[in-house]
């Protein structure tokens, strides 16, 4: 088939799984350490402020297959020998959280405020109109955005080739180191990751048309 | 007994600029006090002071009793007191008109579920809205948000409720609906300061209109002070504002 053999071809479906597990850590770790990124960078408190807007600036100012660099042999110099899954995984939340935690910021500013004031003038605490007013108003913003960002996240696992790990990208370089046969099985593995970008990149556009109706 | 409300002497500034130059101004308990001019005469700061939305920066200002911005007030009390209804609505999108009405006395009177249904049951019929407690305010004419609001403020049972030009954003047709909640909450003895370019409305139902100029007070009366201005400032404000 496509003058691959079928166990050449699982090989690199095999690959893209391991590209759709890393991804999946990526966004789950992005999420996690960007929604406190997001409230630093748009806290009241100076300090807090500085100190993520630093953290965004570091990160989104480094490329990403640096940061696998650095995680990687970082980690393993402390002494840490750890799977090539956990330091791209490391890198890869490092690297969603930053610009997941801009993004969110975005989305937060843009909830007028006067919601900010009304809620303040029915005497909710400042935590209060957070998660009752503004989160919910923000969370319907950050919808389509955030799943264009999913799309950048796919992509940009490939970059943990350097570090050696088992995604589709690797899959694809070993493959072809066998085969010879380098525009095929680019090209093979290049329609894969359309195969998972598309359809995110078709729901943001919907998410998007429809934040815009209302 | 103290009034409601006692501006002595109030200054505001926002940076350089100077929008309130000495305001004083009682607002007894019971009363309506309507706040009339021209924009930037201070008219919507003095009334955002009033539920420390704005710090004075000068003179007293006494709400409920308590004397605003001595560093110890306790603007969340006071909110609970004083009641505020604004030009855009400002309803939040993402609730239901119920949820809107009941957010509030949920979470920070800590009213149980069943009594906050009751309770917005009660504000929704005092604004002629009870058959769209689970609409979405953007379902609602202008006139019903601003209905909508005025019940979420009612829900937190204020002594004192202030209208800053809560018909300015509607349509001519829809501000009667209001003015008329307005007016039914003025007859059942609410005290309120009202900020509004209706003066018609201000006629019918201020105890007292006070004209701002300035920054200042510049002429107050009752409804009378309207038909025989004292000053050129009001009678100019008055030929041209009708």
């Amino acid at each position: 088939m496509l003058g691959l053999t079928v166990d050449q071809l699982l090989f690199l479906v095999r690959g893209a799984g391991w590209t759709l597990v890393l991804s999946l850590l990526g966004f789950v770790g992005g999420t996690i350490l960007g929604l406190p990124v997001a409230l630093a960078r748009s806290s009241k408190l100076k300090a807090l402020r500085m100190i993520s807007s630093a953290y965004v600036q570091l990160i989104q100012g480094v490329p990403l297959p640096v940061i696998m660099f650095v995680v990687y042999f970082g980690l393993s110099i402390g002494g840490f020998e750890v799977p090539a899954l956990v330091a791209a995984g490391l890198a890869m939340t490092a690297y969603s959280s930053a610009y997941l935690g801009e993004i969110w910021k975005g989305c937060i500013q843009a909830v007028p405020k006067t919601q900010w004031e009304a809620a303040e003038c029915l005497a909710l605490t400042g935590p209060q109109r957070f998660v009752h007013v503004i989160l919910p108003q923000a969370l319907k913003i950050a919808v389509p955005p955030t799943v264009g960002f999913l799309v950048q996240i796919v992509k940009n696992t490939s970059y943990s080739v350097v570090i050696g790990f088992f995604d589709l990208t690797y899959s694809a370089k070993v493959l072809n180191n066998s085969t010879y046969k380098p525009f095929l099985v680019f090209s093979v593995a290049a329609a894969l990751y359309f195969v998972i970008c598309y359809p995110l990149s078709l729901l943001a556009g919907r998410f998007e048309r429809k934040l815009k109706r209302v | 007994m103290d009034p409601m409300v006692r501006f002595q002497d109030v200054h505001k500034s926002f940076g350089a600029v100077e929008v309130l130059k000495g305001i004083t101004l009682d607002v007894p308990r019971g009363d309506v006090v309507v706040l009339v001019g021209r924009s930037g005469s201070g008219k919507s700061t003095a009334l955002r002071c009033i539920n420390g939305l704005e710090t004075v920066n000068g003179g007293e200002l006494h709400v409920c009793g308590e004397k605003l911005h001595d560093g110890k007030t306790d603007l969340r009390k006071l909110r609970q007191e004083v009641g505020i209804v604004f030009q855009s609505y400002n309803l939040f999108p993402h609730l239901t008109v119920e949820q809107n009405v009941t957010l509030a006395p949920r979470k920070v009177m800590k009213v149980g579920a069943k009594e906050a249904k009751e309770l917005a049951a009660h504000v929704l019929a005092q604004v002629g809205l009870s058959e769209k407690a689970q609409s979405y305010p953007e379902q609602l004419s202008g006139g019903q948000q601003q209905r909508v609001a005025i019940a979420r403020s009612l829900a937190m049972k204020p002594k004192l409720m202030l209208f800053d030009e809560v018909t300015s954003a509607l349509d001519p047709e829809l501000t009667g609906e209001v003015l008329r909640v307005i007016e039914r909450l003025a007859q059942d003895g609410m005290t309120m300061v009202l900020v509004t370019h209706e003066m018609g409305f201000a006629r019918g139902v201020a105890d007292q209109i006070v004209f701002m100029h300035h920054g200042k007070v510049w002429e107050r009366g009752g409804a009378e002070m309207l038909r025989a201005p004292q000053t050129p400032e009001l009678q100019q404000f008055v030929a041209t504002d009708l």
